[in-house]
């Protein structure tokens, strides 16, 4: 039964999962508090599971891991820059129907995805188009995608028209900061909906209303991957002969999936903000896709198949032992190790992951 | 780098008994026999001809007795190899080279951008004595250009061709990247069988004929010779012995001088097979005057199977098959009409016409294809059974969803699941379930849940391509009466693309031998195996076959 439990889940988890059941186990005997370092494992994992989950259209569709992923962090970032800068308008226009100064925070919130999300598509659009013409090195050219959309941001963010004083440089007058506080505006509108510290552990922190829209939207990515658009991504990942011979416009597929990962990542990147308490922008998004892409592969999912429990389990392993390594490993040896063992882990899963590429069985 | 001379001298010892001499060699890909039971021998200086149709294991008996890596990755093979009077067991073509066994294959082994020279000479160089050569080895020695030149023009000039040594071989026409691959084998010293596997199919008349003169003066020389063509004129007017392969086994060893062409090509198509299809009660399915596809003038642009202007007709609820040797374009044929080759000309359907190059509107025409690529085009190995059979339908006409059409409908797991069982059930599919990966099934079963996919779309036409191939023979009876079964119970009308031709003429009612691009005939299925075979070698005279069409 053991083993039958080890084959299915596979060496890789079964192994990371009982390095971080070992740091969990000895963190009390160096001084480390486990409800605090599980509380910070459950934000972390809120945080960042929507960024992983936005990988999945892509990898399904056979477009591979999405490298690309910065490029819809800036839509989201732009989206949070919005929210902010028209906050008052979107407000004042929202207490015509509802009680803006009660649902002030979760209204601005709302309005910064529904920003986020049509520059995303847009933006999507034209990064599938670019990879449906480089078909075979999807990664390769996604990693130049978000690495140069970083680059070009970072002219932007100085040149764009904001003017809330909350977010541009106090010297200048103009240009945004490099980081601004959402506070005031939407900090922890998820985070704290619902949140408890249960047994009376008074560190140990659940963001309820993360983890449910995290729930919410992996039911949303499940059901359209059961939709008859959902079924034909799938075929086409697996063999994109079978599904031209099936009457399935592979190329029209493949950029859906590519403007589903990058809404995806929009969203992603607002629900981070909205529990870290502020927007990175300029190089923020710049290493965002190395994280996302690790957890994924570390919950199982091959370059070509990935499905939402990968994601979760993905990300609950990688950011517990990015939680966990920093305070336990550093106490038992007194140095700081902690950041050269993060980046042989998560580096180490991505190679391990690129080599048990699924291939096709001749 | 040469081998020692005695080598040669212990040639003419043994020059009485056989030179080589195969003992009931036997092969087996994945469960699949492609030889069995091969047995034949032969002298030195002797010219063997080998014929047999595609996929009657020629290449796998090359392969065997080149010591190709894959025969042995594939679990080796059965039987005893006897060379020169000792057996032997190569397992690289490096051994079989050593032991003196050339080889020219149908695909050229040259370096476009070397020399003709260079290339004849290649790792068996003339080299320069050097001093590096005691302290390091012969590796770092120069070459003896001008010793090496003279050789590779000896070469070819053996030949009885006037090729400069100096070409580049990038430049060169495909004849002489030919004699190039010939010269190179009989530059080697110790070369005393020579394999030559379609040598002349890339030859103009002329060159042929200089080839076959050059090839019986190595003959004359001692060098036994193993010619494989499609051309019987030609095997009969080079060999001396002629071997036929038929299905893995030689079916008939003999004389050239006495064995007619005609008598040839009907063992190549098996006439034994021919006769028990002649005795199958007349087919009970009916056959209408309505016209099912009218193909006119189609061109087809599919890489190594070209198709240059076709047209044919297929009557309602017929079994029309199409045959002819591998690419001569008859499976560019299915996949023009289906869209999946760039294609032109005009297809129509019940008199209405079919846009090319668009699978979806073929397959929203109810025409359905089970690809002759079973695991590049026919399947997702890595998906469920039911996914592989319920997908197409799903995707074309919107079946297996559930919910409100236009607004959200998700798969409809159940109903998946339940079509997919009963289809498991008359095609008796041999699985754990629906849920089994399509990757894990055997050959055979995975025609068949092609097949199935295709019966889900319940088409008007249905195209076939090679369903048998690289399939056992029991599985191989299983498809094609679940072909003549679907013809018979639903009325439609069944396109065979095949390049065996006993299959065709068991199931078809009419069949059409494509050569070159073209159609070369158009014959009732029930006409001899040899006048197919004829016609696949291209030579029935035109006024016989106007005859009888």
């Amino acid at each position: 039964m053991i083993k039958n439990f080890i084959e299915n889940a596979g060496w890789p988890r079964v192994i990371i999962g009982l390095f971080l059941l070992g740091l969990f186990i000895a963190a009390p005997f160096v001084g480390v508090r486990v409800d605090t370092s599980l509380s910070d494992t459950l934000v972390r994992f809120g945080m960042n599971a929507v960024m992983v989950l936005a990988m999945i259209p892509m990898v399904q569709s056979g477009c591979g891991l999405n490298f690309g992923l910065p490029l819809g962090i800036i839509a989201g970032l732009l989206g949070a820059t919005l929210s902010i800068e028209l906050n008052e308008k979107i407000l004042s226009w929202c207490g015509q129907y509802v009680n803006a100064a009660a649902w002030g925070a979760p209204l601005s919130f709302a309005s910064a995805i529904v920003m986020a999300l049509p520059i995303a598509a847009v933006l999507g659009f034209f990064y599938g188009k670019l990879l449906n013409r480089v078909k075979g090195d999807e990664m390769m050219i996604a990693t130049y995608v978000g690495f140069s959309s970083v680059a070009f941001m970072c002219i932007a963010w100085l040149l764009l028209p904001y003017h809330n004083p909350t977010m541009i440089w106090g010297y200048a007058g103009a240009g945004l900061r490099t980081t601004i506080s959402v506070d005031g505006y939407w900090f922890h509108v998820l985070s704290d909906f619902l949140a408890f510290t249960p047994f009376g552990l008074d560190h140990l922190y659940v963001p309820t209303g993360m983890i449910l829209f995290f729930a919410f939207m992996a039911f949303l990515v499940w059901v359209f991957m059961r939709s008859k658009t959902g079924t034909a991504m799938t075929a086409v990942g697996s063999n994109p002969e079978f599904a031209r011979a099936s009457g399935v416009n592979v190329d029209r597929m493949r950029v859906i999936s590519v403007m589903l990962s990058t809404m995806l990542g929009a969203v992603g990147i607002l629900v981070y903000e909205q529990s870290f308490g502020f927007i990175q922008l300029y190089m923020g998004p710049f290493y965002m896709a190395l994280p996302a892409v690790a957890s994924i592969l570390l919950g199982g999912a091959s370059v070509n198949k990935a499905s939402i429990l990968n994601v979760a389990v993905g990300t609950f392993l990688f950011q517990g032992i990015l939680t966990m390594t920093p305070s336990v490993i550093n106490s038992v040896l007194q140095t700081d190790m902690s950041e050269v063992i993060r980046l042989i882990v998560s580096n180490g899963m991505i190679l391990y992951a690129l080599t048990r590429k699924v291939r096709v069985k001749r | 780098m040469r081998f020692p001379l005695f080598l040669n001298s212990e040639v003419i010892l043994l020059s009485e008994v056989p030179l080589l001499k195969l003992e009931n060699i036997g092969k087996e890909y994945y469960g699949n026999r492609v030889l069995s039971n091969v047995s034949f021998s032969l002298m030195r200086g002797e010219i063997l001809g080998l014929v047999g149709e595609n996929g009657a294991g020629k290449s796998t008996l090359m392969n065997i007795l080149f010591g190709m890596p894959v025969i042995g990755a594939t679990g080796g093979y059965e039987g005893k190899v006897i060379f020169n009077g000792k057996p032997v067991h190569f397992t690289s073509p490096t051994q079989a080279l050593a032991a003196g066994i050339g080889m020219v294959h149908q695909e050229f082994s040259l370096i476009p951008g070397f020399t003709a020279t260079e290339n004849i000479q290649l790792n068996r160089e003339v080299l320069n004595p050097s001093l590096l050569e005691y302290i390091f080895s012969h590796r770092m020695s120069t070459l003896d250009r001008d010793a090496m030149r003279a050789r590779a023009d000896t070469a070819i000039r053996t030949l009885g061709v006037d090729i400069s040594p100096d070409m580049v071989v990038a430049e060169m026409p495909v004849g002489y990247k030919q004699f190039i691959e010939i010269a190179r084998e009989i530059d080697r010293e110790q070369t005393r069988l020579l394999f030559l596997d379609e040598p002349t199919a890339v030859l103009t008349e002329t060159e042929a004929e200089i080839l076959l003169k050059a090839l019986k003066k190595l003959a004359e020389s001692g060098i036994a010779i193993v010619f494989i063509s499609h051309r019987l004129n030609e095997v009969k007017e080079l060999c001396d012995r002629i071997v036929v392969l038929r299905d893995g086994e030689v079916i008939q060893e003999a004389d050239a001088k006495t064995a007619t062409v005609r008598e040839i090509a009907s063992w190549m198509v098996g006439r034994a097979v021919s006769e028990k299809t002649e005795e199958k009660p007349q087919k009970s399915h009916v056959i209408h005057d309505e016209t099912a596809l009218k193909v006119e003038h189609l061109w087809v642009d599919m890489p190594g199977e070209t198709v240059r202007d076709v047209s044919f007709e297929v009557k309602k609820g017929e079994i029309f098959g199409i045959g002819g040797l591998a690419g001569h374009g008859k499976l560019g044929i299915p996949n023009g009409i289906m869209g999946l080759s760039p294609a032109g000309g005009n297809v129509e359907l019940f008199g209405r016409r079919i846009p090319l190059n668009k699978p979806r509107r073929a397959l929203d025409r109810k025409m359905a294809f089970v690809s002759e690529d079973r695991r590049g085009v026919g399947l997702l190995l890595d998906e469920r059974i039911d996914w592989n059979i319920t997908f197409t339908a799903m995707q074309v006409q919107g079946r297996f969803l559930r919910g409100i059409p236009g607004i959200l409908q998700l798969r409809d797991d159940e109903a998946m699941r339940k079509e997919t069982e009963s289809l498991i059930k008359l095609l008796d599919i041999k699985c754990t379930g629906p849920a089994q990966h399509a990757g894990e099934l055997s050959g055979g079963n995975q025609q068949k849940v092609c097949l199935a996919k295709a019966f889900v779309l319940q088409p008007d036409l249905l195209l076939v391509s090679e369903p048998t191939r690289g399939i056992d023979v029991g599985a191989k009876t299983l498809v094609l009466d679940a072909l003549r079964e679907y013809n018979e119970g639903h009325g439609t009308t069944i396109i065979v693309t095949s390049s065996e031709l006993e299959e065709l003429r068991s199931v078809c009612d009419r069949i059409a031998i494509v050569g070159e691009g073209r159609i070369a005939g158009v014959l009732p299925a029930q006409r001899p195996a040899e006048d197919f075979g004829l016609l696949m070698m291209g030579q029935m005279p035109h006024d016989e076959m106007e005859a009888t069409a």
